[in-house]
């Protein structure tokens, strides 16, 4: 198995054999994950990340098919990552997006990986981000998150992406339900595909109504795009919009948006590793088991319990 | 009125009665006796269509039914006795066994063989670079030319096919869909240097794209362009090929994707509807087109089942025509069906079985009333029909016919409780589905939800279940196996040299033709589609031309764009 | 901390070859014993095959052809594996191919061929058995 230093200098010669590797090892938390991440990091911060969401059955796998296209038309090298969710049941998965996106698997410029959510709420890998930064890191010029979209809170995808579209179509049934509400705070770019169906137009309507009552005051408008995603229709239109939001960001109107995501990233991290140290520590002096007892004899409640492990291990918070 | 209704139904309230209450009597007295000595094989018998299966039936359970209501007569609506007064007494089914392979010589010689065999029509299985739009040099084509059928890339092709062979003496089905109208064209080409009117050409083009979007998905282009293409073939042969059987709605590949028979059966039905709609919205009436249209099923080893299925298919789409479409003319309502055996029930294992198998599989499609038959060969698990195999496969259907008694009367399995029960509840079951269907929006809609995907992959993966299971009985491969079974028939195999001496054809027919005829024509081929004109026309121009299949496709693809498939497991 | 390792498999129909059922059940079989199944449809190249194995990090593919075209297909698809450095890949395959083609293919480094008619318990088990071990 080869050291994470040598996986580390192939991916940032964007060896493809390597981007694969090292999304493997962070995705199955290897040992060498973290070692790869650091190596990694200095260099990301390059690519422009796209969070493409949305229900199932809107058409967002073809969409992101047809950005790359025109992406590549501009000369630019495109990462994919395709979320499908986990079964909870058997624990396996079936990531069918690449399907529509196969043509592009021999493209030199581009490289697609399928993750699944491995029971990760929100509908998100835990590694998804991290892959973004091995594919940012390989001088990715553009990474397209893609959601598994199962019409569930799909709000995960902010702490990923700095541009959102958040893609629904005309027909699924749900209509604008599909869209809850607190994707359309989320949302950079709406995008109504199969724009050539009954209501497309309404569908428009109906968001921008949406818009007006729920929508932030801030100083994006996010614009609405019409797309018929399976003859590229609107695609053109759609990446000069996500060009125009990443301009948008970088003038500094909106710099929280980069620095959000990172203090999102250290916290994520913060609270896995702390979690889990404590509860090491807890298990080892069999604290934990004594503790859990207390509470199911209803002798104690879990938020006092909690308050006196945290109190035990850092001491008494300032602010009691 | 009262009387008249009780005239009606096939037995009377008080014989009804009666029997009801002798039953109840052998269930607690014989009955009980028999149970106990000989408990059941199983906890309960079900069918492929989830039907429960009684231990017995009786009277009882046709009840409700009318003899000139639910049965009639041969000929008459609603047909489920036969589209035919006399059926098998006046005209057997014709013997149309599906033959294709390698290049066209070789192919031309199992249709000459097959002919002086007994068989009584063509049938075309076209190789894998032919029906997904492709010339034999195209790099898709590569390792692939010959191999599961025949390859035709132009003309020259389908001269060599049909050389010797009269196109005025025999009709000819051709399994083909995206490229259909291509096929088509060459066979009015071949009838028009013969000198056969066009209006004497006879025959079937399958040329049903919407069951390739969810079972047999041999795409090219998307679902309305598709469709498009369709409804283009069937009116110019409304108009210009009236022995043509334009489209053939296929029931047999949604079978052997998974379907069980219900579903099979319900979904072809839909398909069949859609059609209707879109012929109707294009201009045509219904009783120009109607009695044309022709359907494509499966048999598979159930006989009852199987045989519920094909009279239930019969009149659930005379009374839809009737009463869905006002159909007036009689022959718009009939259901004319081609039945193929079952490829999927075939065994790897133990391949002489298979004869048995296609034998019950035959059977049912001949008490079924079917009006053409094709009979798989033994070893059809394993690679295309030998010679002998075929043969057999033929002769399969010529012992039902004239030794098995099978074809001395019309209709001989009408009336049977077991039967009838069965055909009224795979009536209901498939009328389910179709209101369900309906309310989805259509058959567009069902498609792109996955709809039918999900109830085939589902129904596939409860069959394989079952086999796994063993719940399933299946003979020399879940029981009664043969330990390190060698398989000793001998197989035919495609020689490598097929493709290359077909691509060097190709190349030179290329050199040869008059190319800027070519170009013009395919230019005009372009505008045509681009304007949405009936394309049959420039396409037999095309072909007359030697324009290549794959030409004439790669230009259509440009038109319309390709197809890339929902996939739901 | 390491985790018990996904097995992740590519289910591909190389060629134009139509016949999905079977592919379909095995990659539904196999998700269902806990894998991450990576389907990429039908009408696949030798080249998109062994891309996706490569880009995707597979540890098994399976390759599923009824049509005949595997005695030119497999070599092709083989070579491509090897050239991409997949070498610590399992490939097996199933469909229609003849038992007089079967060692040849298994000399191409293919694993094992599954004929019509194999139980698809006994498919996910050898799965299961012989994906390759990464350290």
């Amino acid at each position: 198995m080869a050291s994470a230093k040598i996986i580390a200098h192939g991916v940032l010669k964007g060896d493809k054999r390597s981007i694969a590797r090292a999304i493997s090892l962070i995705e199955n938390e290897q040992a060498q994950a973290q070692e790869i991440i650091s190596l990694l990091y200095p260099h990301t911060g390059k690519a422009h990340i796209i969070g493409i969401t949305g229900p199932g059955g809107c058409g967002k796998s073809t969409l992101v098919e047809k950005l790359v296209k025109e992406l590549r038309r501009e000369g630019k090298t495109v990462g994919v990552v395709a979320v499908d969710p986990t079964s909870p049941f058997t624990g396996g998965a079936f990531l069918g997006d690449r399907i529509r996106m196969q043509e592009l698997s021999t493209d030199d410029g581009v490289f697609i990986r399928s993750m699944a959510t491995r029971n990760t709420p929100g509908g998100l890998a835990r590694a998804t981000k991290d892959a973004v930064h091995v594919l940012d890191a390989s001088r990715k010029d553009v990474v397209i998150v893609e959601t598994a979209g199962a019409g569930q809170s799909e709000v995960e995808i902010i702490k990923v992406a700095y541009t959102i579209l958040v893609v629904s179509a005309p027909g699924l049934g749900d209509e604008i339900q599909a869209i809850k509400a607190g994707i359309m705070e989320i949302g950079d770019i709406f995008v109504v595909n199969k724009a050539d169906r009954e209501n497309a137009d309404k569908a428009v309507i109906d968001i921008q109504a949406m818009f007006e009552t729920n929508g932030k005051n801030q100083t994006w408008k996010p614009p609405i795009i019409k797309t018929i995603a399976i003859k590229g229709d609107g695609v053109r239109e759609l990446l000069e919009k996500i060009w125009e939001h990443s301009k948008y960001l970088e003038s500094g109107v909106s710099v929280s948006r980069y620095s959000a995501h990172v203090e999102a990233e250290l916290l994520e991290v913060l609270k896995q590793r702390i979690a889990q140290r404590l509860l090491n520590d807890l298990q080892r002096k069999g604290t934990l088991d004594v503790m859990l007892k207390r509470i199911l004899a209803r002798e104690i409640d879990p938020y006092s319990a909690a308050d006196k492990i945290i109190a035990e291990k850092f001491g008494k918070a300032r602010h009691d | 009125m009262e009387h008249h209704a009780e005239q009606q139904q096939m037995f009377d309230q008080k014989e009804i009665n009666e029997i009801i209450k002798e039953r109840k009597r052998w269930e607690q007295t014989t009955l009980p006796k028999w149970l106990s000595a000989n408990p059941e094989r199983k906890e309960k018998f079900t069918n492929t269509s989830e039907i429960r299966i009684n231990r017995l039936y009786t009277p009882e359970a046709l009840t409700s039914m009318e003899y000139t209501r639910d049965l009639g007569f041969p000929g008459e609506h609603p047909f489920a006795r036969g589209i035919h007064a006399t059926m098998y007494r006046g005209r057997l089914w014709t013997m149309r066994q599906f033959s294709g392979m390698g290049t066209a010589e070789q192919t031309n010689k199992r249709f000459k063989y097959l002919l002086s065999e007994g068989e009584t029509g063509l049938s075309i299985a076209f190789d894998y670079p032919t029906i997904t739009g492709y010339d034999a040099d195209h790099t898709r084509a590569c390792g692939e030319v010959g191999r599961c059928g025949v390859a035709v890339s132009s003309l020259q092709d389908f001269e060599t096919l049909f050389n010797g062979i009269p196109l005025d003496k025999v009709t000819t089905s051709m399994t083909i869909n995206g490229p259909a109208a291509i096929l088509l064209a060459m066979y009015v080409a071949i009838g028009d240097q013969q000198g056969v009117p066009r209006n004497m050409l006879g025959g079937t083009t399958q040329n049903d794209m919407l069951k390739e979007f969810f079972a047999q998905k041999l795409c090219i282009f998307p679902p309305k362009p598709s469709v498009k293409l369709v409804i283009d073939i069937i009116e110019y042969c409304t108009k210009n090929l009236p022995r043509w059987n334009p489209i053939s709605i296929s029931g047999y590949h949604i079978r052997e994707a998974g379907a069980n028979a219900v579903q099979e059966l319900a979904f072809t039905l839909y398909d069949g509807i859609s059609y209707v709609e879109s012929t109707l919205e294009r201009g045509l009436k219904v009783d120009e087109f109607a009695p044309r249209l022709s359907f494509f099923f499966a048999s598979h080893n159930d006989l009852f089942e199987e045989i519920a299925k094909f009279r239930a298919a019969r009149r659930l789409w005379a009374k839809l025509m009737k009463e869905r479409f006002h159909a007036k003319n009689p022959r718009s309502m009939w259901m004319r069906m081609h039945v193929q055996t079952s490829g999927c029930t075939l065994t790897a294992q133990q391949p002489l079985n298979n004869i048995i198998r296609v034998t019950i599989q035959s059977l049912a499609a001949v008490l079924g009333g079917t009006q053409s038959l094709h009979t798989n060969s033994f070893d059809e698990a394993l690679c295309l029909p030998s010679e002998d195999a075929v043969r057999v496969a033929l002769r399969t259907q010529q012992i039902i016919a004239h030794e098995s008694g099978a074809t001395k009367t019309v209709d001989p399995i009408a009336g049977g409780y077991y039967v009838e029960t069965l055909t009224n509840q795979m009536e209901e079951k498939a009328t389910e589905y179709i209101e369900k269907i309906d309310n989805m929006g259509g058959a567009y809609s069902a498609i792109e939800k996955g709809f039918f995907q999900k109830e085939i992959a589902d129904s596939a993966f409860k069959y394989q279940r079952e086999i796994d299971a063993c719940e399933r009985k299946l003979v020399g491969v879940n029981d009664y196996t043969i330990a390190n079974e060698c398989i000793t028939i001998p197989l035919l195999r495609i020689d490598p040299k097929v493709e290359h001496e077909q691509v060097t054809r190709l190349q030179k027919l290329r050199r040869e033709r008059d190319s800027t005829k070519v170009k013009k024509i395919l230019a005009q081929l372009h505008d045509d589609a681009a304007q949405d004109k009936n394309l049959m026309p420039i396409i037999i121009e095309a072909v007359k031309t030697y324009v290549t299949l794959g030409e004439i496709c790669d230009v259509l693809r440009g038109v319309y764009g390709e197809y890339k498939e929902l996939i739901v497991i | 901390m390491s985790k018990e390792r996904k097995i992740r498999v590519l289910i591909a129909k190389p060629g134009l070859d139509s016949h999905d059922r079977g592919a379909k059940i095995v990659a539904r079989a196999l998700r269902d014993a806990g894998m991450e199944v990576i389907y990429t449809g039908l009408r696949q190249t030798p080249e998109q095959i062994a891309e996706t194995a490569l880009q995707e990090d597979v540890d098994v593919i399976g390759l599923s052809i009824l049509s005949g075209a595997h005695t030119t297909l497999f070599p092709r698809i083989m070579e491509l594996i090897k050239e991409k450095g997949l070498n610590d890949v399992m490939i097996f395959a199933g469909g229609i191919i003849p038992e007089e083609d079967v060692s040849q293919m298994k000399k191409l480094g293919i694993k094992e061929i599954f004929g019509p008619g194999t139980p698809t318990e006994a498919l996910v088990k050898f799965v299961k058995e012989n994906v390759p071990k990464r350290t």
